[in-house]
């Protein structure tokens, strides 16, 4: 930190340099910011004016239509509910599991612990690739269904070395001897005393976790066939980037092929809004804990 | 216990193994889900790489099916796309790591070098916002803005170029948005590990600078980057290690009929060829030679940088 004591007269140079720098901090936070919230804006404003390409600092004409039609499109709803339960369900199976990993890892008395560290951190660098994956969930007979969205995905290594640094660092040896000789074990330990104490780690994993699960579209692309259980980022995907149909006929009852088009262009903005919405407006609150998480992480790298 | 064993003599393993779960089973049950993951969706794939020389058959399975050597491998360097899809792979990740690594660290610096807090945890928060959005969402945003007549991109670069600007379909811009949405995505959040590093540097250095009349640039450049260099250099190490582990996902997303020239790389064609041609050897061997290129330059810039700096990350 640059804390400069009060008494010391700060040089006109370094006023100056300051001034540079609020300057081009000011363009960058605008040029990350203004094209999220131009998507916002134009998700509320008509067609019209949304696709003559003009510069959006507010709904210069307000039209709640194309969530009207967002809302009406049943393939997002379902979508969305395929996020929802593959977000919730893998969050948990994978904070189960990460957590686990790395308290046992963290203990010093684990036989083979480096051994076994050796051998999850080198997977961080070297897998079996797509091909070898996707004939494994084939003949695990968990291809197209629920499992191969949260199950081959349960343990990040990374967020597991994060987690076990956390473990090393917050837990000290003789918290767990004190608790031996009350006759806690280790189970009793990991969970009435590890767990409670790491709320930070379990809320930065969570995060980390659910922010990639919400966002992952490819697995979706390998691993399922159905459509009825595409994750909302395939329903996006299909809307936005291959078909120039679908979103089309989302508006059926336009007049004009053009106004179609028109309309189907402003749509998109609103399905953008509805996907991207909830993270956004979550993470602002839990920043102080992932910026924490990355810190953790890079004690160790 | 110890002294009991030597009295005894060697133990047999049998018995250590016993000894060993006796003491802590309760760790190794807490163990077993993870370590069950890690042998069945790391290490049987690893196992499965195989196939790359082997002529898999689905009927066979990947044990019975035959070996055939290198055949694969021979058969993708035959071809014009093996060098088209390496140089392309190589290219993409030399461009984004040379825009994409100095921008973190650059805003890192300018935004620690401030000691206005309220303006500058806000100019964090809005950083981190992309990163949460899917690459989905930001090639679509791509598409919509950057549309020739009715994306604001789109428009405003036709009234300066004086002609529709192609940004998503032709093949000369695919690297630069590449690149571009990828430092606008990422920077924020890379750069909290160096604003972390930053957060380390003690304040005593900076008054005494100060007091010898440094400027703040010169505190910068003098203080502030020698201080978070070490993890500069390990975060260099990690990146260049994935330099060919390149997101398949955007290039894949951002691809069209016009633009594959550039935007063809390893991952995409092994999942083209792979799995919408179901070539599962000759995907595998590609795959393959990709992971052993990006394992091996891993290795090799990790011994050069412990030679060099003393930093490494084994």
């Amino acid at each position: 930190m640059m804390t400069q004591p009060r008494s010391m007269r700060v040089s006109t140079s370094d006023r100056i340099f300051d001034i540079i720098i609020i300057a081009v901090l000011v363009a960058i936070a605008v040029v990350i910011l203004y094209p999220l919230y131009f998507v916002l804006v134009a998700s509320f404003t008509a067609p019209r004016v949304v696709n003559s390409g003009r510069f959006l600092l507010y709904p210069v004409e307000f039209f709640p239509g194309g969530y009207l039609k967002t809302f009406k499109y049943p393939p997002i709803w379902r979508g969305y509910l395929n996020t929802i339960v593959y977000t919730g369900l893998g969050t948990a199976i994978s904070i189960a599991v990460t957590t686990t990993t790395a308290y046992t890892l963290s203990r010093v008395d684990m036989f083979g612990r480096r051994w076994l560290m050796l051998l999850f951190s080198f997977t961080m660098f070297f897998s079996g690739g797509m091909i070898p994956s996707y004939l494994l969930m084939r003949n695990l007979g968990i291809y197209d269904t629920l499992w191969v969205m949260v199950l081959p995905g349960a343990i990040s290594v990374y967020n597991m070395i994060v987690c076990r640094t956390f473990f090393e660092t917050t837990l000290p040896k003789e918290l767990l001897e004190a608790a031996n000789l009350d006759g806690c074990n280790d189970f009793g330990f990991f969970f009435r005393i590890a767990l409670p104490l790491s709320s930070t780690i379990l809320a930065v994993m969570a995060l980390f976790y659910a922010s990639a699960k919400w966002n992952s579209y490819f697995d979706g692309l390998i691993y399922l066939m159905d459509n009825d259980k595409m994750p909302l980022q395939i329903v996006l995907r299909n809307l936005m980037l291959v078909g120039k149909n679908a979103a089309t006929e989302m508006v059926g009852d336009a007049k004009s092929i053009a106004e179609r088009r028109n309309q189907a262009d402003q749509l998109k903005y609103c399905v953008i809004v509805v996907s991207a919405a909830p993270l956004l407006m979550v993470y602002p609150f839990l920043q102080k804990y992932f910026a924490k998480g990355v810190m953790i992480g890079a004690v160790k790298g | 216990m110890n002294n009991l064993t030597l009295a005894n003599g060697r133990q047999t393993a049998s018995a250590r193994v016993a000894q060993v779960l006796k003491h802590n089973w309760r760790l190794w049950l807490l163990l077993l889900p993870g370590l069950v993951w890690l042998i069945v969706f790391c290490y049987i794939p690893i196992y499965g790489v195989s196939i790359a020389f082997k002529d898999f058959n689905a009927k066979l399975g990947i044990m019975g099916s035959p070996w055939v050597g290198l055949k694969y491998f021979k058969q993708f360097f035959s071809t014009s796309i093996a060098m088209k899809t390496i140089a392309n792979t190589l290219l993409l990740s030399v461009y984004s790591l040379v825009f994409g690594f100095p921008a973190p660290i650059l805003f890192a610096l300018l935004l620690n070098s401030l000691n206005k807090l309220k303006f500058k945890k806000f100019v964090q928060t809005v950083s981190f916002a992309p990163h949460f959005i899917s690459v989905v969402v930001l090639v679509s945003m791509m598409s919509i803005m950057m549309a020739p007549s009715s994306g604001f991109i789109g428009v405003l670069a036709k009234k300066l170029t004086g002609s529709e600007v192609l940004f998503m379909t032709r093949p000369e811009y695919f690297r630069s948005l590449y690149v571009i949405s990828d430092v606008w995505q990422n920077m924020g959040f890379s750069a909290i590990v160096y604003i972390a590093a930053l957060a380390g540097v003690s304040p005593d250095l900076h008054e005494a600078a100060i007091v010898d009349g440094a400027s703040k640039l010169q505190r910068i450049l003098h203080i502030d980057f020698p201080s978070i260099l070490p993890t500069i250099i390990i975060m260099f190490i990690l990146s260049v290690g994935n330099l060919f582990t390149i997101g398949y996902e955007k290039a894949y997303l951002m691809q069209n009929t016009i633009n594959t020239s550039v935007s063809e790389i390893i991952s995409t064609y092994v999942y083209k060829v792979g799995l919408q041609n179901a070539q599962y050897s000759f995907s595998t061997a590609v795959g393959l030679f990709n992971s052993i290129v990006n394992f091996a330059l891993l290795i090799v810039v990790n011994a050069f940088s412990r030679k060099l700096s003393d930093i490494s990350l084994f």
